[in-house]
């Protein structure tokens, strides 16, 4: 488990005086994945280096297993950094070692012995699914087997704790799905907790169960992904599912917008809420689907002589938000923003 | 040696000049000095200018160790040590030669200061080359526990190593070259045959024939030198040995 309290992180003095991380307050339980996102400059990679202390934080503390890192030497810290795995952007694997020496970097430095050495690397190939690639050097393999390498990497000392930045940044869709399917086997199997910072929302849906927006330093808005996207008032929510164009209502027809606020939505809604306001309903747009086992969703519904005041209500009886037009928070923004 | 024995055959003046057949006998023992003269003279300079090329490096900002005035010290120590012609840099540490050696003539007066000459020059060269290994390497060394010397000998210089060896073999032949300026004090060796024959009697084949060895022996130099490098590259060596069909695998996959 990973916490954070007040973690500040300024650099510079005087004029050049910057705070990139600004009282930053969370903690990530052991199990969960906690996923940061940000714009480029929000101070994303400042908080990976802080959280095992590859920079020493400016003021406050991080504590991983209660343990407060900040605090300690830089020998002690050599040996409490062993409960963290870190994967690393772009891999970060030695040119002239082969896929299994890579892997047994952080043993060798340990002073395991060889024969323990070779037994753990090849179960933790096995465990990334590539032990057919021991001998293969890094430019030998593809992007994402490169990144799975390093995941081994990490884990090599049987972390407690993994520190993942950017780690499926510049991999293609199919690579990205595999990193993050391998990444939550991990975390049920060993109970790790996962702290995955990424600019990509897509792979946020996929991986996260929490995440925060950090932006100038600051955690702007955090929170368990299915409450956030059932919160129509959420930035953050409309990011992860941005709505994207639909077709335009009919001349008499009201446009409104409705999303998924809670579970008990029926599946049915449209031809329920048609029903009840005893008017056509027609679909404009929608984007449905399940994330972690719950429906959540918006679509762009044309209502035709409706009371919004009836409307609105009915709309909450079937568990839903509806608006006449989508909230002002315009999400494309904050997609722009975060890649 | 095609090139050597069609010219000394050539009608060349012979009048007080070595014969052609002792040309060799003059000549190889000669090349042998100069090879143990660099020999020695390039063991010293690895030995003392890796550790000083990594120290250099991990004292920048950024280093391991940063540490600005040190830094700035060594590496104008450095500067003067490379900035400075071998045969003044050779001329003006006489005292501190003799010193050392008790002699200011002779391969141990020459191996002095071809190795200061050398150390600044390859210390220089470990340091561009440390320059040359991504940072990132150091980071996942660091989070993956390493100590400051593990950190310095797997994720800096066993990642430089080609780059290293490239530039131990331009330091090398710049060290067969200062050999020959240092044969001008007597420390033996090919250059002092090229300056004693060659140039003091103007016996043209001699001077040729130390031409023809230097040439040869600094391109056998090279040739060693870029063969290792490619040895110590994964990239080049697995590209260069594996058959065809590995290696349209191992780039698609
Ligand atoms: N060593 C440093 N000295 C001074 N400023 C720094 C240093 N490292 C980072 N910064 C500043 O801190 C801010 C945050 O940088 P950081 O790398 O954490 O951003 P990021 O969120 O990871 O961005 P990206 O998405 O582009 O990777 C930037 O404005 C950067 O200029
Ligand atoms: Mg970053």
């Amino acid at each position: 488990m990973i916490s954070l309290e007040q973690l500040t992180k300024v650099y510079g003095h005087g004029d050049q005086r910057t705070v990139v991380l600004d009282r930053l307050d969370f903690s990530v339980d052991a199990g969960e994945i906690f996923a940061v996102v940000g714009p480029s400059g929000a101070g994303k990679s400042t908080l990976a280096q802080c959280v095992n202390l590859l920079e020493r934080p400016t003021s406050g503390s991080v504590l991983v297993n209660g343990e407060n890192l900040s605090q300690l030497s830089e020998k002690q810290l050599r040996v409490a950094r062993r409960r963290i795995g870190t994967i690393f952007q772009s891999d970060g694997l030695y040119s002239r070692r082969t896929a299994a020496q890579n892997v047994a970097l952080p043993l060798e430095y340990l002073g395991v012995t060889a024969a323990e050495t070779r037994a753990r690397v090849a179960e933790l190939l096995g465990r990334v699914g590539l032990s057919n690639k021991a001998g293969h050097y890094p430019h030998q393999l593809s992007g994402g087997q490169r990144q799975r390498v390093g995941i081994a990497r990490a884990l090599a000392l049987r972390p407690s704790v993994l520190l993942s930045d950017e780690a499926t940044s510049g991999l293609d869709p199919d690579s990205t799905r595999s990193i993050v399917a391998l990444l939550k086997e991990l975390r049920d199997d060993l109970g790790l907790s996962i702290l995955f910072i990424t600019h990509e929302m897509d792979t946020v849906l996929q991986v996260a169960d929490s995440v925060a927006r950090l932006d100038h330093g600051r955690i702007v808005e955090s929170g368990r992904i299915v409450e956030l996207l059932r919160d129509p008032a959420s930035g953050l929510g409309r990011a992860l599912r941005p709505a994207r164009s639909h077709e335009s209502a009919a001349a008499d027809a009201t446009e409104w917008f409705v999303s998924y606020t809670s579970a008990a939505v029926p599946a049915d809604w449209l031809t329920r809420l048609a029903d009840q306001l005893g008017t056509t309903v027609s679909l404009l747009g929608a984007s449905i689907e399940t994330v972690d086992g719950a429906t959540v969703g918006h679509a762009s519904i044309g209502v035709t002589g409706a009371d919004p005041d009836h409307l609105i209500a009915v709309a909450q009886s079937l568990g839903l938000d509806a608006r006449t037009e989508q909230p002002a928070d315009e999400p494309a923004e904050i997609l722009e923003q975060a890649a | 040696m095609s090139i050597l024995t069609a010219t000394l055959t050539g009608p060349l003046p012979l009048n007080n000049n070595v014969p052609v057949a002792d040309i060799p006998a003059l000549v190889f023992p000669a090349l042998l000095d100069t090879l143990i003269m660099v020999g020695i003279v390039m063991l010293i300079v690895v030995l003392v200018g890796i550790p000083l090329g990594a120290l250099v490096h991990n004292l920048a900002p950024g280093g391991l160790f940063e540490n600005p005035a040190l830094h700035t010290t060594l590496s104008w120590i450095v500067s003067i040590g490379r900035s400075l012609p071998f045969l003044i840099l050779m001329a003006a540490i006489v005292p501190f030669t003799r010193f050392i050696t008790g002699t200011n003539i002779g391969i141990a007066a020459a191996v002095v200061p071809m190795s200061i000459a050398g150390i600044a020059f390859f210390t220089r060269i470990v340091e561009n080359s440390l320059r040359g290994v991504p940072p990132t390497l150091v980071r996942v060394a660091k989070a993956s526990g390493a100590s400051p010397l593990q950190i310095i000998r797997t994720a800096q210089l066993s990642e430089a190593l080609p780059s290293i060896i490239g530039g131990l073999t331009i330091n090398t032949i710049a060290m067969i070259e200062y050999s020959a300026i240092a044969g001008t004090i007597g420390a033996g060796g090919i250059g002092y045959v090229a300056v004693t024959y060659g140039y003091q009697r103007f016996d043209n084949t001699v001077m040729l024939a130390t031409i023809v060895i230097l040439v040869a022996t600094v391109a056998s130099v090279q040739l060693i030198g870029d063969r290792l490098v490619r040895l110590t590259t994964p990239h080049s060596r697995t590209q260069a040995r594996l058959p065809r069909a590995a290696r349209r695998e191992a780039s698609l996959v």
